[in-house]
Formats: structure tokens, sequence, C-alpha cells
């Protein structure tokens, strides 16, 4: 097989979301000297964004997104060692969870995957999530971002009680803040203090991207 | 409306709730509550009882609800079920509500149990709980010990255990292939081993997926024969609805199939009208 050919395949294999496959193109690819780099932002990025894409357009449904987003986890965890090696730094890091009172986690893992894939180091905390463990695990990990996600109009105004407990902690301003789920709208966002609202995973990945980009440079000036 | 094992199926309509409805959002937060007229017109044909749920972050849900459910009962006799995690909008619901309510909904947290059952005491209404604490238990065996604690912690606050129907969790099955087997083992371990009532968000179930009303009247044909005994779901779908009333006859819940044959006729005279 080509180096091109076996982008090809990962490509196609992650879009319908055959894992195993596309772990042995991985593989593959590692002993045909490709590199991860490559296989992951000219096959495995632009494949998940696709399947974003049709999932956007009604075109994909929930399964198939959330197996392209296992097949990308496959390849991920293969990848990962090897693009620290290189010296390739995270671009930033994440901690993200679902509010307290919530257990919905779908859309949230979907981010998760897609940050990772971009490059991002994630926390990822889980469900039901407290505002106490958010400050504790901000604390711990020291994020460029929190990403904070709600499924339900009733636990949205968790965003605020989050908000708040970083307020109290101190670290407010330390930490980038991030909302979304189905029912947030940037209004919400700004209603409640949040440096960013994003409608859909792959939007997410690059409003992440924007934020980190303008404090670094606020920064160094 | 008496939601039992042997009894018909209870239908309850979903559709008052805010919930991927921008525009209904939008209203509430005005405080116009006038879109519910047309969820209950759409709703009342085929329902036996209506959930009524107008939370939403950026509106004032204790006088919504204060002001919706007289609303609501003033357009229709069916009973209703006050829907908000707003401990004080469950509690004008209540004191706004003319008859027996039920209240959506407790889970087996300490804290949400020790808020919420007393006051589902004080204006005996009857509480839908959760199978779950703070965190959802992927064993059915674990669900079932979460609806057990609600039942007895409910009886210590004197609601008897038929005023409580407990939701299994209807998941859905295009995030986990297993949510519906789960689901099902579960129902019947609540219904063997407890004997309550049950209840679950159907529409859950064919989330994120093509097809959602023969999913939604399949799953819930199936659940209905391992024991389920009501459902907030989509009672604007004459698929899904049929499908419940079917299993109704088909599982001797609908003795000769009188209220089958009965809505045929319905049916025919509307077609004929």
């Amino acid at each position: 097989m080509t180096h091109e050919e076996i982008l090809q395949g990962l490509y196609d294999h992650t879009l319908i979301g055959n894992a195993p496959e596309v772990k042995d193109l991985v593989n593959q690819g590692l002993a045909d000297g490709l590199g991860p780099e490559s296989m992951l932002y000219d096959a495995l990025i632009p494949s998940l964004e696709e399947v974003g894409a049709r999932f956007e357009r009604g075109d994909y449904f929930v399964p198939e997104m959330l197996i392209a987003a296992r097949a990308m986890q496959g390849a991920l965890d293969i990848l990962r060692p090897l693009l620290a090696e290189t010296g390739a730094k995270p671009i930033g890091t994440y901690v993200m969870g679902t509010v307290k009172g919530d257990v919905h986690d779908i859309g949230k893992n979907l981010v998760n995957i897609m940050l990772e894939g971009a490059g991002f180091t994630v926390y990822d905390l889980g469900v039901n999530v407290a505002p106490e463990k958010f400050v504790e695990m901000i604390n711990e990990h020291q994020p460029d971002i929190v990403g904070f996600s709600a499924f339900l109009t009733t636990t949205m105004p968790m965003f605020k009680a989050n908000i708040n407990a970083l307020q109290k902690a101190g670290i407010r301003d330390a930490v980038i803040v991030m909302v979304g789920g189905a029912p947030v709208t940037q209004e919400y966002a700004d209603a409640v203090g949040a440096d960013g609202y994003a409608a859909d995973a792959s939007t997410a990945v690059r409003l992440a991207k924007d934020l980190i980009e303008k404090r670094r440079s606020a920064v160094a000036v | 409306m008496v939601i039992g094992p042997g009894r018909p199926f209870c239908v309850i309509g979903e559709r008052i709730n805010p919930t991927g409805r921008k525009k209904f959002q939008a209203q509430l937060q005005q405080g116009d509550l006038s879109r519910i007229e047309i969820d209950v017109a759409q709703q009342t044909p085929l329902a036996d009882m209506l959930d009524v749920n107008v939370g939403d972050p950026l509106a004032d849900e204790i006088e919504l609800m204060r002001q919706a459910i007289p609303l609501v009962q003033s357009l229709t006799d069916l009973p209703l079920v006050i829907d908000s995690s707003v401990i004080e909008a469950l509690e004008a619901g209540l004191s706004a509500y003319q008859g027996k309510a039920l209240v959506n909904s407790v889970t087996g947290e300490d804290e949400r149990l020790e808020a919420i059952l007393p006051i589902v005491a004080k204006h005996g209404a009857a509480v839908i709980g959760l199978a779950n604490d703070d965190e959802i238990p992927m064993e059915p065996e674990r669900r079932l010990e979460v609806a057990k604690k609600i039942v007895s912690v409910a009886g210590d606050h004197g609601i008897k255990p038929e005023d409580v129907v407990i939701d299994p969790l209807a998941m859905p099955v295009g995030a986990e292939p297993r949510a519906v087997t789960l689901f099902v083992e579960t129902l019947k371990l609540l219904r063997d081993e407890l004997g309550v009532n049950t209840t679950c968000g159907a529409s859950n179930t064919s989330f994120g997926l093509p097809g959602r009303e023969t999913l939604g009247g399949s799953f819930l044909a199936i659940a209905a024969s391992h024991g389920l005994t009501s459902a907030i779901m989509d009672a604007r779908s004459v698929e899904v609805v049929e499908a419940v009333r079917a299993s109704d006859f088909l599982l001797g819940k609908d003795e000769w199939g009188s209220n089958w044959i009965a809505a045929y006729r319905r049916k025919q005279a509307a077609a004929a009208a």
C-alpha cells in the first residue's frame, strides 16, 4: 500500500466507524514510515470533520457519529504517545464535564474527541460534576480552558453556579470558560458570563483554539 | 386516572416542555404562555395525562408554573404531571393544581428526596422516582436498589408505594446498544421485586435517529410487555400511541379490544366528517 492509499483508507474507514480497520491502518502506516502527524492531520481529522458536517446536515445519525469518533479514539490511543515523542506540544489543556444534575454525555464526548484530535490534552470529569469538583480539577490540571456541558434547560443554571465557584476560589481569570449543549444559546452564554459558546463540536474546537490564541497574545503584550 | 398493571397503559403527553424548542423558550422568557393552548390541543385527543414543564433558566419558572397549571386545567380535564427540577416551581404548581397531581421527579439522592418528598406528601400527590442517584447505574440490580430506596424514603414521609412511579431510565439506543435490554431487565426487576408502577421518557430511546415514531412505538410495545405501565411520550403521534393501544389489546389489558375498536370507530367518524 502506498502512503496515499493508507491515508485514504484511514479517511474512509474513520468515516464509516470501522475501528479495527483504522487501527490496523495506523499500525501499517507506522510500519511503512508514515508520520503520525500526517495520519492525524491529513486523514483522521478531516474525516471526523466530514462526519461532523454530515451530522449537521442531517445526513448522519448519532450512532454513526459515535462509531466514527470511537474509530478515531482508537487511532489516537496509538498515535498520542508518538506525537508526544516528536515534541509536538499540546495546543492546550482542557478540563471538561457535564454539569451537576445532568447526566447527558453524548455531545460532550464528541467534543472531547474532536479536541483531542486537534491536539488538546483533555481531562474529562464525566457527568454530574459538582462546582467544587471543577474547582479542584482546575487547580490540579491548570488547564487553559474549562468546558461546561448541559443538555437540559433545567441544568443550564449550573453554568453560573460553576462560574461563581471559580470566582470564589479566585481562579475565574486563570481559565477560559466555554459552555455548550443542545439548549444553550450565545445569549445565555453571555448572560452567565462565559467566554465562549459553540453550537457544535467542530466549532467548539475552532473557538477553543481562537480563545487560547487571543489570551496568549494578550498576555504577551 | 389510575395507573397499574393489568390496566391500559397511561400515555403522558410530553409536549409542554421548552427543551429543544427555541421559540417556546423565547416566549417563556417573555412570560408568554400562549403556545400552551396549541400544545394541549395537539395532545388531548390521544393522551391520558399531560406533563407540564415550563423550565427556562432565563425565565421566572416559579411564576410561569403558577400560571401554567391553571391555564392547562382550563383547557383540559386530563390530570397533569408537574415537571420541574426547581423545588419552588413544583410547590407553586402543586399549590395551583386542582386534584391529585403526579410530580416529576425525585432521584435517589438524599438531598433531593428530603427536599421534594415533604412537598409531595403535603399536597397528597404522587411522585416519579428516577432510578439514579449521583450517577446512572448501568446494572439493573443497582437501579432496583435506588428504586427501593426511593419507595422506602417515600414511605417514611407517608407516601404510599402505589403513589411512587419509578422511572427505570430510558436511554438513547443510538448511543448504547444495550440501552433497551438494560431497561427491560430493570423493568422486570421492578415489577417482580418491588411491584411498583413505572414510567419513562420514551422519546429518549430514539434520540438522534431516523424513524423516531416507528422506533418509539416498537420500544413502548416491548416495554409494556415487560411491565411498563406508563410513559411520558409523544402523544401527538398517532403511530406511537396506536402501538401502545395495540399492546394493551395484545397483552390482555383491553378486553375484547373494546378500546381498540372504539378508537377505530372514532377515527372513521372523524375521517367521514
